[in-house]
């Protein structure tokens, strides 16, 4: 720059010659240029926190009113007419409820059965199993009145959280008027009762939106990222510590090296076809279990948990291991008494990370069959199984709006377990990471 | 459960050999220590190895190979009433008589006259090669065990270099794990490979790679298996592109722009907040996205374009009103955004970490020349940043390419060959999922093709993932 600074440095200010007044212009048009370059950055930056907000808000504000449930206490009166000694199990305990709920409403069922049907429409079968259940235990009940507490219907539940509302036209919402009204009438005289959801905790997938839950989707993941770790974690580590410390540098390794690159940048999809054609078609290992999900992901996250113990391996300084060397321990020793436990800390926190990742994924367990409904916790590791973002996926296909609802509560559960994760990965790098 | 009681003892046999083999080194070097080549615990260490590892191994082996083998040996002979079905149908008879025989369910396959004979013969059969199978790994892996001790035992003595010998063990079991590294890339090659080439034989690579129509669903009939340009994977690509096109303009501009904001003007606050709120969206599952882009996403997009639709009905642009009226909640442009979204990260930690690599003297020598820092990001970092961020962009592409989820729950299932962003497509990764899940026949072509979407999208991504580790290594060094 020559004098394009000088003239406001003087007190009094010379005039500008006719170059100056084109250098001037340059000046602002490209600090114009800067300014307008930093918004679009910031722009850039903005955007991004703002789908992060409207995503993670949406999830949170379609999934929170799953944690709250209502539930319905009624006085049931088991009529001995009505109630089969010799076949407990074949007795209507819907009708019973229905009959209960019909009196404390102050209607009558007509001749079609209608009144009745749309009393069951409110409740959840949930009441009739635990009569069952009752009665199963003490046959002498027959002929008393007892209190069942239970769930209700998704749709009566949704209706009192707000999300059915009384002004939708009558034809577009799963419940009439009258319904609404019984509805009204329960939550006045106070036999209604909203709570923690801890159902949802308890149950695992039903087919019924109210008595659906997470548990055999948690324990699902939770078997399978097991095994996930117990594979990727011993197997990831010793290959890292063969390539970074003990591998002569030659073509092989290199080939190797490359190899390990190209394998975390294969799509999951990819190892689900793997997974398919070599443990289920070829090694006959059961659909949808645990075991060949766990083998699936350790499969997937070998390559990821390989590159981050050779990243923590190379931040261990080669003074350690001369100092080891120096003073008579062998190789082997060196390596797994002094190497590896100092960069024990890096490794834990890559494999956390691929564990996390590991938890998230979804396609390839949709290839190795784990789309099927299961209703219950997987009885072992070869059992039929089912783990959170298949689940995810399974409810958000349903069409009932109740579940929809609960694929969000779901997704919180499972993105509460990743952030846990996170969490724990970034605490032990900021507690026992060196910098040497 | 025998085979982990069998580990059990094994790993008993083998704590014993440590103990025998330690005190045995000790006892040859006459009860003083020192003078053994290497600490008690090595000679213990090779007795328990040669004792439990063989063994071990074997075992292993054979719980994963032995149903294999079992296969094998009961298919061997196939007497003439079962070998008059048909192929599949074969397969169930055997798969029965193995069920049967282990006690589970069968299908639902009623078998009578001859066949129900032959069935009978075959459980019989099955049975006893379980129980020959099950028992020669026991038994000869007991074999191996105490031979494998005996060996080892007699060889310890005060000169024997236990030491180097554990560690070759432990060296061989260090190389091993980073051949299966190896291994997976061989078995996904293997068996992509296999089952394509299996599909290819149906029908022609050509038809498949450069036909316009797909419909495997109608392929599903015997008669029609054949039936030409119904595994054409034209539009499959052709929408795998539309979608991949709308993310990468999504992600692009905003995470390299993004990236350039945090490397070179957000201050040390701002960073270490940004950062990591960038990497909780890239933590974030695919599944997730999928159910925002299919729940959120594509509702309020439909309903934005409908009511665009609804102001031009009647005016001059009345057709293409009427057209975004009748807009579908799944369209390619829902799925492209919100891939975009999951992108974003990706796209800008890479392109950070290439921008933070280009080295300072650079930008300071583009300051002392009076640039501006906007003009020293666009005329000196950037180039210099180049290879690195075409390599990101490249493997971002990679990415969208092979992203299942979002495309499954938020895109159709329409095969179509079109470039309208409004409209329905269907991607490569969309159809693997839809021909695997539910009910698969293994044989037929519509499962197999799969196979072969799998292997090209497997050969695009690995291209993709090579160009781009090649620029980088080839460009990287010119600027340290």
């Amino acid at each position: 720059m020559t004098d394009a600074a000088q003239p406001a440095v003087g007190s009094v200010r010379a005039p500008l010659t006719a170059q100056q007044v084109a250098m001037e212009a340059r000046l602002k048009k490209r600090h114009r240029a800067e300014t307008w370059f930093k918004a679009q950055g910031l722009a850039a930056i903005i955007v991004a926190m703002v789908f992060l907000v409207v995503l993670v808000g949406r999830i949170v504000g379609q999934g929170y009113s799953t944690f709250e449930t209502h539930t319905l206490s009624v006085p049931v009166y088991l009529n001995p007419e009505r109630i089969d000694t010799s076949d407990l199990e074949g007795v209507n305990y819907d009708y019973i409820v229905a009959e209960a709920m019909m009196k404390k409403l102050g209607v009558v069922d007509d001749d079609l059965g209608l009144v009745s049907g749309k009393v069951m429409d409110l409740t959840s079968r949930d009441l009739g199993f635990q009569l069952l259940n009752m009665l199963k235990a003490d046959k002498s009940l027959i002929g008393k009145t007892i209190t069942v507490t239970g769930p209700f219907k998704a749709d009566a539940d949704l209706y009192f959280k707000g999300e059915i509302k009384r002004s939708t036209p009558q034809e577009d919402r799963k419940l009439d008027d009258q319904q609404l009204n019984w509805l009204d009438q329960l939550k006045n005289d106070g036999s209604v009762k909203s709570g923690f959801n801890f159902a949802f905790f308890t149950h695992s997938d039903s087919t019924e939106p109210e008595q659906a839950g997470v548990l055999g989707a948690v324990v699902g993941s939770a078997m399978m990222l097991l095994i996930t770790a117990l594979i990727a974690v011993p197997m990831g580590v010793m290959a890292a510590v063969y390539l970074e410390e003990f591998a002569p540098k030659n073509r092989w390794t290199d080939v190797i090296e490359v190899n390990i690159n190209n394998l975390a940048a294969v799509p999951s999809i990819v190892y689900g076809l793997l997974g398919l054609a070599l443990f289920i078609n070829w090694l006959h290992v059961p659909r949808s279990s645990p075991l060949v999900g766990g083998l699936v992901l350790a499969l997937m996250a070998l390559p990821t948990v390989i590159i981050a113990t050779r990243s923590a391996l190379k931040a261990v300084p080669p003074s350690i291991r001369e100092a080891a060397l120096g003073v008579g321990a062998s190789k082997t020793q060196t390596v797994f008494h002094h190497v590896l436990p100092l960069a024990m800390p890096g490794v834990m926190t890559g494999a956390i990370l691929s564990l996390a990742h590991a938890l998230g994924e979804t396609a390839p367990l949709l290839m190795i069959g784990m789309v099927s409904f299961v209703p219950g916790v997987p009885e072992g590791f070869t059992g039929a199984a089912t783990v959170l973002p298949v689940q995810v996926f399974i409810w958000e296909n349903a069409s009932e709006r109740a579940f929809h609802e609960r694929t969000a509560a779901a997704i919180i559960v499972l993105l509460v377990f990743m952030i846990v994760m996170n969490a724990a990965a970034v605490i032990l790098r900021r507690r026992f990471e060196r910098r040497w | 459960m025998l085979t982990w009681l069998s580990l059990l003892f094994l790993a008993l046999f083998s704590g014993a050999a440590f103990m025998l083999g330690k005190r045995r080194a000790v006892k040859t070097a006459g009860g003083a220590p020192r003078v053994l080549h290497s600490l008690p615990g090595y000679y213990g260490s090779y007795a328990a190895l040669w004792a439990g590892a063989p063994a071990a191994l074997l075992l292993l082996l054979g719980t994963t190979f032995g149903g294999r083998v079992e296969d094998a040996m009961l298919q061997a002979q196939r007497p003439a009433v079962v070998q008059s079905l048909d192929v599949d149908r074969q397969d169930v008879f055997f798969s029965d008589a193995q069920a049967i025989a282990q006690g589970i369910a069968p299908s639902e396959v009623t078998y009578e006259g001859e066949l129900k004979a032959a069935l009978d013969v075959k459980v019989a059969e099955a049975r006893r090669i379980e129980n020959l199978v099950r028992f020669s790994v026991l038994g000869l892996s007991g074999v191996l065990a105490l031979s494998g001790f005996l060996l080892a035992f007699p060889r310890l003595s005060a000169d024997f270099r236990a030491r180097n010998r554990v560690e070759g063990w432990v060296g061989g079991l260090l190389m091993a794990s980073s051949i299966a590294a190896v291994l997976t890339t061989l078995g996904i090659v293997l068996s992509l490979v296999w089952e394509s080439w299996r599909f290819f034989q149906s029908i022609s690579p050509i038809d498949f790679l450069f036909g316009t129509v797909w419909n495997p669903q109608i392929a599903m009939r015997a008669d029609q298996v054949a039936a030409e340009g119904a595994f054409g994977a034209v539009p499959l690509f052709a929408g795998t592109f539309l979608i991949m096109l709308i993310a990468m303009a999504v992600a692009a501009p905003v995470g390299l722009y993004s990236a350039i904001y945090l490397s070179e003007y957000a201050n040390r606050p701002v960073r270490s907040v940004i950062k990591p709120l960038l990497e909780v969206l890239a933590g974030v599952p695919t599944v997730v996205y999928g159910f925002f882009a299919a729940l959120t996403v594509g509702p309020l997009f439909r309903a934005g374009f409908n009511a665009l639709g609804a102001t031009m009905v009647g005016g001059p642009l009345d057709g293409v009103g009427q057209y975004l009226m009748e807009v579908q909640n799944q369209m390619a442009l829902v799925a492209g955004v919100v891939m975009g979204i999951m992108l974003i990260p990706f796209v800008s930690s890479l392109s950070d970490d290439i921008i933070n690599a280009v080295p300072q003297s650079l930008r300071d020598g583009s300051y002392a020349m009076g640039a501006t820092k906007s003009e020293t990001v666009k005329k000196v970092v950037l180039p210099a940043a180049l290879p690195g961020i075409m390599a990101a962009m490249l493997l971002a592409v990679s990415r969208a390419v092979g992203e299942t989820m979002i495309v499954t729950m938020a895109a159709g299932l329409q095969a179509k060959l079109t470039v309208n962003p409004l409209d329905t497509v269907t991607t490569v990764t969309v159809q693997i999922v839809t021909l695997l899940t539910g009910d698969q026949e293994f044989d037929s072509p519509k499962t197999l093709s799969a196979f072969g979407l799998g292997l090209t999208l497997f050969v695009v991504t690995l291209g993709l993932n090579i160009i781009a580790l090649r620029i980088v290594q080839k460009y990287r060094e010119q600027y340290d």
